[in-house]
């Protein structure tokens, strides 16, 4: 089970220059806050797939859910 | 029926529908917590909206994920094109932009913090796990 220093290392080393707060209570469910200048000019559908990408395939398996809102920094 | 004739058909869904919820169970009886906050947003702008539940056949979320490029559930589409999931659905609520993407006026009586539906409805945790 991914913890939320994982996700959140993950999701800023595929995004450059990202910034993620991940938190979560049983390593299943997670819940991030994203800001990121590559998120510029995206719709939020845009930028929800992005960070989605990450765990291409882990979502609803090993993280059962992400929580996400995303900002342009 | 061919994963291709699913496929179709959610297209057809789509473009027939100005609004169609994709979601894991029905409106009365949602089988997750964020589907459920979904409808309970829809519902307190009262905008009329489709839903189809993808739970009964599993290749009907790997269709609509494929054709969307969305990997979760709930998915909102107005105007064939995708809205969000739970999350953004919430933000724009939030915002007042749902219901002008939607071209509807919010009443008057909506709660300004998006609504969670009826707890007592939600699925237990544990079921919600073994169903995705």
């Amino acid at each position: 089970m991914p913890s939320a220093d994982e996700v959140k290392n993950r999701i800023e080393a595929a995004i450059p220059g990202a910034e993620a707060e991940v938190q979560t209570a049983d390593e299943v469910h997670f819940s991030a806050r994203v800001r990121a200048g590559a998120f510029d000019g995206l719709s939020r559908v845009q930028q929800h797939r992005l960070v989605m990408d990450v765990f291409d395939g882990e979502l609803g398996g090993a993280i059962h859910a992400l929580e996400l809102k995303t900002e342009v920094s | 029926m061919s994963d291709t004739q699913i496929r179709d058909l959610i297209a057809e869904a789509i473009n027939e529908n100005d609004v169609i919820l994709f979601m894991k169970g029905t409106p009365e009886q949602p089988a997750c917590g964020f589907s459920m906050r979904t409808v309970a947003m829809l519902q307190s702008l009262d905008v009329p909206f489709a839903a189809v539940d993808i739970l009964p056949d599993p290749r009907i979320r790997q269709e609509l994920s494929a054709l969307s490029n969305w990997p979760t559930i709930p998915q909102l589409f107005h105007s064939g094109e995708l809205v969000g999931g739970c999350d953004i659905v919430t933000e724009m609520y939030e915002s007042g932009e749902l219901a002008t993407t939607l071209g509807v006026q919010a009443p008057a009586d909506a709660p300004a913090e998006a609504p969670t539906g009826d707890p007592a409805q939600a699925a237990p945790m544990s079921i919600e796990n073994r169903l995705s």
